[in-house]
């Protein structure tokens, strides 16, 4: 195939799918009970330097009881890759990130992230590459069929193409250009659920983003679920499995997991925090003060909810349609 | 969040975009809808003129009927009452075979071919502004039949080059697109934004000014306007929000006046 032009961002996790295949013979098929909590899911399974990366959108389904606890263990040089919002915002705000592949870290209505700014401005995030939101998600695509790449219509003639590591070949059958997307193989992916059972099959209502990609593209995939439930719940409704067991490493048992994002049917998210986020973040020394008061200054999910205080999470549930 | 009760002319800058931008999807149609006015514009246009208006939303609605403001495009009310609530890659490849009509677009800048940087500011190794990237904007700009960009207008949005090409409007010019294997017969449609409407010449594929808001001349759009903006014949005058628009906007669309 000729190559026409070639993205020149670096390749941060070159996918090597032998590897892959073979780490995935070797995982563990019989149905065993992986519940534990966060500390122990991270400090078991993501290392310094790891490629890591979490599935949500903006402040939707985030699995924010997981990243609290990377930034409580302070897991450093981590490599990421970069759609989030809030989730990201903690890791960069925490400054534990080294490369990204990113398409979109912003605060949505709220505008622009100030600690990716910070962070990208002053050089401390070391790489950045370019992808468009469907680029990633496809590149977990590839992963998930178990291919090294997949041809794509995104990016082309632009400079998103350019900062990625992205290449530009000659259609072999039709003859025009066309985009190739490497696969993304993640050393960690963590994913925040509905429900799962103790096994790691789960559930999402609602839109599910890219979950079912990255959950098949993740080495190793820790699972937090609204509700742990009974494997008999995913027996009797199979269609329903996004996630099955035998992709899972670790589940965990996270209420209010996606707090202060909002978990669709459940609750709403918390709009006097992500508000109160978005004006600490302005300043590194505000950053940190917010870090200190609800992610380091609490040894846990649970404590983290207490200090929230259950009313005001409560009220979150008031008025979510469960239709 | 800004306030009506200072503003002599009755609607603010918000409230303008919204109500242009409604106006120019029609009924029966699809369109990728992002965070923002484009929310707004959608569900104004769905208690308006456009009740069959297929709204698409990148996380994975697909045809909501709006009648809760949508703060996040994966929030729930992106799939209320949909047809749908399926994930990025179905929505995105849905628009890649050819289904969505129109995109909804945003940048710091754009250029005279209609592309748009949300990237950096700056030289992109030392950024002066690092801005959160593309998103779907590529995805949209690259797949969508028609995009609508909707922009604050200004001449250091509206300038010749930019600093870096995130979302590709008609790249260089004619026939650059499909040079670069974008899909044929795709590219920017419309530039919403506080001063005026905007379109692109058939043949040079360069702005056009089609319309001015309210108030303004076609001299103030192009002083504020950093490139060679080119005027149609007959430069029409957009008219002002009606009483109606304003009255569903702000008791139906976004009664908890989130955005306006």
């Amino acid at each position: 195939m000729q190559v026409i032009q070639s993205g020149i961002g670096e390749l941060i996790q070159p996918p090597d799918l032998h590897t892959f295949r073979k780490w995935n013979r070797q995982k563990p098929k019989s149905l065993v009970d992986k519940r534990m909590t966060e500390a122990e899911a991270v400090s078991r399974f993501i290392h310094d330097g790891d490629y890591i990366g979490t599935e949500l959108y903006g402040t939707v389904r985030c699995p924010m009881s997981l990243v609290n606890e990377v930034v409580r263990q302070g897991k450093k040089d981590l490599r990421l890759v970069g759609q989030g919002v809030f989730e990201s915002d903690m890791l960069l705000a925490a400054g534990l990130v080294k490369a990204m592949d990113i398409t979109y870290i912003g605060l949505e209505v709220y505008g622009v992230s100030n600690c990716l700014r910070r962070e990208v401005e002053s050089g401390r995030v070391e790489t950045c590459v370019e992808w468009s939101n469907a680029a990633l998600a496809w590149r977990f695509k590839a992963t998930a069929m178990g291919v090294p790449f997949v041809p794509i219509r995104s990016m082309l003639g632009t400079d998103t193409f350019k900062y990625s590591a992205a290449k530009i070949v000659k259609d072999p059958f039709g003859g025009e250009p066309i985009c190739l997307v490497p696969a993304l193989i993640l050393d960690v992916g963590m994913i925040h659920v509905h429900r799962a059972d103790k096994y790691g099959n789960a559930q999402i209502d609602g839109v599910t983003g890219f979950a079912a990609e990255m959950a098949r593209a993740s080495k190793t995939l820790i699972i937090s679920a609204e509700q742990i439930v009974d494997c008999e719940d995913f027996r009797s409704h199979p269609d329903r499995t996004i996630i099955p067991y035998f992709l899972v490493d670790a589940v965990v048992e996270a209420p209010f997991g996606s707090h202060p994002g909002e978990m669709c049917y459940l609750y709403r998210r918390d709009e006097a925090l992500i508000r109160e986020w978005v004006k600490a973040s302005e300043s590194p020394d505000t950053s940190r003060a917010y870090l200190d008061k609800y992610i380091s200054g609490v040894r846990n999910h649970q404590e983290y909810l207490d200090l929230i205080g259950w009313d005001r999470l409560n009220n979150l549930r008031q008025g979510v349609s469960n239709e | 969040m800004n306030s009506h009760a200072h503003n002599p002319t009755g609607y603010n800058p918000s409230e303008l975009l919204i109500c242009t931008a409604a106006r120019l999807m029609p009924d029966h149609t699809t369109a990728l809808i992002g965070t923002g006015i484009p929310m707004l514009a959608a569900s104004l246009a769905q208690k308006m003129h456009a009740p069959n208006l297929v709204t698409i939303f990148e996380f994975g609605g697909i045809g909501a009927i709006l009648e809760e403001l949508p703060i996040a495009v994966g929030g729930e009310s992106t799939f209320h009452r949909a047809i749908a609530a399926a994930g990025l890659c179905e929505v995105v490849e849905t628009a890649q075979r050819g289904f969505i009509e129109f995109g909804f677009i945003g940048g710091a800048q754009i250029d005279p071919y209609g592309n748009l940087n949300s990237t950096v500011i700056g030289d992109y190794y030392h950024p002066k502004v690092r801005l959160p990237g593309s998103g779907g904007g590529n995805d949209a700009g690259s797949h969508c039949w028609r995009t609508i960009a909707i922009m604050r207008h200004d001449k250091r949005r509206f300038i010749e080059k930019l600093d870096f090409i995130t979302t590709p409007g008609y790249l260089t010019g004619p026939g650059a697109r499909e040079a670069a294997g974008l899909p044929r017969d795709t590219g920017p449609y419309r530039v919403v934004s506080n001063l005026a409407v905007m379109g692109y010449h058939p043949e040079n594929k360069r702005m056009v000014l089609m319309a001015t808001q309210p108030g303004v001349t076609v001299e103030q759009v192009i002083e504020n306007t950093g490139f060679d903006l080119l005027v149609a014949e007959t430069v029409e005058d957009n008219p002002p929000p009606t009483t109606e628009e304003l009255r569903i906007l702000r008791e139906e669309v976004d009664k908890d006046r989130l955005y306006i």
